[in-house]
């Protein structure tokens, strides 16, 4: 059963319009990442499915009932907010009961459901203190236990983890992922620009650019068959090598994009030769920047580290079978 | 290290003489209110007898008890309705995009630019056609042209600036406009109200020409008027301890209440200029 269709939905701001014609269909329990450059309409549409949006035209189901005219707090579903848009005044009890009190729920009810949902998040401790008495990621925390109070259908994250250090960003993913296994028959919608969030959450991916969907897929579908040369420079870290010129028409393409890690790289032999310009190195992995005559700047991803000094030749092989081809309006050619 | 010296001597020196500046007339009111007769007359600087018989004479002689009563009156029903109508107001203002929202801003700031003297013929007549004139309520309705538009301009600005993301978390936990102010904004906005409130306060307190112009009779006067109308028993013989001493009375409200709300204040007062 469909949790949440979107059918032909479109929005504008006066004669400016940021979404085009989205059609998608969210099924129950799914986890859907919208990710996108910013500006290209995502959080827009989480805002729409939230009720905080109005919808142009087209139309919003939420388990197949009509939602383009129903209250926010009328349509099963909780938000996440970036900022976590806590109440400052309350404390985490009050902040997490403050929706069950405007739903009418008896008090006994509501002291459960609040202490269930601590417990959960390992919040018991915390629920009399104020928000500005816990750390970046307490709050975000008790921004998830206050949407999870709620019980809802749909659960929508917006941006949740660019406030937090990176080492908590990583926590905290975790975290929202073992609460997407906790509650299997919740779908969760979740917004980012960051497509590692993306790849490492999602069941699927819907990749959105300038109001469109360009691409709906599981990570490995994004990654491996891109639907536009848009979506294969957009999934994958360091970003796909686009290469024009006489190797891509040698092929019939525009563009022959081939990723880091799907080229081999020696000192002795290989079919492209160039000298190193630039050598990046993480530790598990380092990336070398190559200037290959004829062809072009090539990012080259060698796993472990790689001890070669700059302007020093180098050979490189693309492997057969990874490199994809796009035509001149960016769709690929098979 | 002399340098140094100096630069303290300096500086607490204008501390003394602001503070001197600013504390003096009240302390020589306290002073004057504490004589009587031929004392009145006679330079001093410390007090020499405490003698109350001014505060007396005022507060059992007649009306001034009603009269104060009267200015507590009027100033706290402006304050709140000053407040009820800004804090609905500014969450028009702050929030809603309508067509027309900066004029409206600027018409509310510019009201509060005429004088009161300009207005004073006008509103006159206003008062006298809504059967007001000598009602504590013509008080009360002039008052508010100039106590709104300020704690309307306040309001929304600090309301703007407290985050949209709250108001949005508040509608999606499905609170109505009415409980979101009331359990959400409110709470946030004591501070910038406490400072409001207590500036149209002092306001309606301290104003005198309307009240000198829409109220006739003695028992319907708020205090400044009073006080100025205090007379001796001949029209040669100012009663300055009497003066002195209504003076002094009608000035303690004001310095409790600010007392009382001092912490507020001060974070009213910078609220906004920093992130909490």
């Amino acid at each position: 059963m469909a949790a949440v269709d979107l059918i032909n939905v479109s929005k504008s701001y006066g004669s400016v319009e940021v979404l085009r014609d989205i059609n998608l269909s969210l099924q129950k329990g799914e986890f859907v990442v919208f990710v996108g450059p910013s500006g290209c309409g995502k959080s827009t549409l989480l805002r729409m499915i939230a009720g905080l949006e109005d919808v142009t035209s087209g139309e919003l189901r939420i388990a197949n009932e009509p939602m383009n005219d129903v209250l926010p707090a009328k349509r099963g579903i909780s938000m996440v907010f970036q900022s976590y848009a806590l109440y400052p005044h309350m404390s985490v009890f009050e902040n997490m009961a403050f929706g069950l009190e405007q739903a009418k729920l008896s008090k006994a009810e509501i002291i459960e459901r609040v202490h269930e949902a601590a417990e959960m998040l390992q919040l018991t401790p915390l629920l009399k203190r104020k928000p500005k008495q816990l750390s970046g990621g307490q709050r975000q925390r008790v921004a998830i236990g206050r949407a999870i109070t709620r019980d809802p259908r749909v659960f929508l994250f917006d941006e949740p983890l660019s406030n937090l250090d990176a080492a908590l960003r990583v926590d905290t993913r975790l975290e929202i992922k073992a609460l997407h296994e906790r509650l299997p028959e919740t779908t969760m919608i979740y917004v980012t620009h960051d497509q590692v969030e993306a790849m490492t959450l999602a069941d699927r991916i819907v990749v959105l650019s300038d109001g469109r969907v360009e691409q709906i897929g599981t990570p490995m579908e994004l990654y491996n068959k891109p639907a536009s040369k848009f979506v294969a420079g957009f999934i994958g870290s360091p970003k796909m090598n686009f290469l024009t010129g006489a190797l891509a028409e040698s092929h019939g393409a525009q563009t022959y994009g081939i990723r880091p890690e799907h080229i081999t790289i020696s000192d002795s032999k290989g079919d492209w030769q160039g000298r190193v310009i630039l050598r990046e190195e993480l530790g598990s992995d380092t990336f070398v920047h190559v200037a290959v005559e004829g062809i072009g700047k090539v990012n080259v991803r060698v796993a472990g580290s790689y001890e070669i000094g700059a302007s020093e030749t180098v050979f490189l092989s693309p492997q057969p079978g990874n490199a994809h081809y796009f035509d001149a309006s960016g769709q690929p050619i098979a | 290290m002399k340098l140094d010296i100096l630069k303290r001597l300096g500086f607490y020196a204008l501390v003394t003489i602001i503070v001197l500046q600013a504390l003096f007339p009240f302390y020589y009111a306290i002073l004057t209110s504490l004589e009587d007769g031929q004392a009145l007359f006679e330079i001093n600087y410390l007090p020499e007898a405490l003698n109350f018989i001014n505060y007396q004479s005022m507060l059992s002689g007649g009306v001034f008890g009603k009269q104060i009563l009267n200015s507590v009156f009027v100033a706290s029903v402006v304050v709140i309705i000053s407040l009820t109508l800004a804090v609905t107001a500014a969450y028009a203002l702050s929030r809603i995009r309508f067509r027309g929202r900066g004029l409206l801003l600027l018409t509310i700031l510019s009201v509060s630019m005429f004088p009161q003297i300009a207005v004073l013929a006008g509103l006159f007549e206003v008062i006298r056609w809504l059967g007001l004139f000598n009602s504590l309520w013509a008080l009360v309705f002039s008052y508010m042209i100039f106590t709104l538009p300020f704690t309307v301009w306040v309001l929304t600005t600090f309301m703007r600036n407290l985050p949209i993301e709250i108001e949005e978390a508040a509608i999606m936990d499905g609170a109505s406009s009415l409980t979101i102010i009331r359990r959400v904004f409110l709470p946030l906005m004591w501070p910038a109200m406490v400072t409001t409130g207590l500036l149209a306060f002092i306001h309606a307190w301290n104003e005198f020409l309307f009240a000198l112009t829409f109220l006739s009779t003695d028992g319907q006067r708020t205090v400044p008027v009073a006080i100025a109308m205090i007379s001796g028993r001949s029209e040669f013989e100012i009663p300055w301890g009497n003066i002195m001493a209504a003076s002094v009375i009608v000035t303690l409200p004001l310095v409790a209440l600010v007392l009382i709300f001092q912490r507020k204040i001060v974070s009213g007062l910078t609220a906004g200029a920093v992130k909490g």
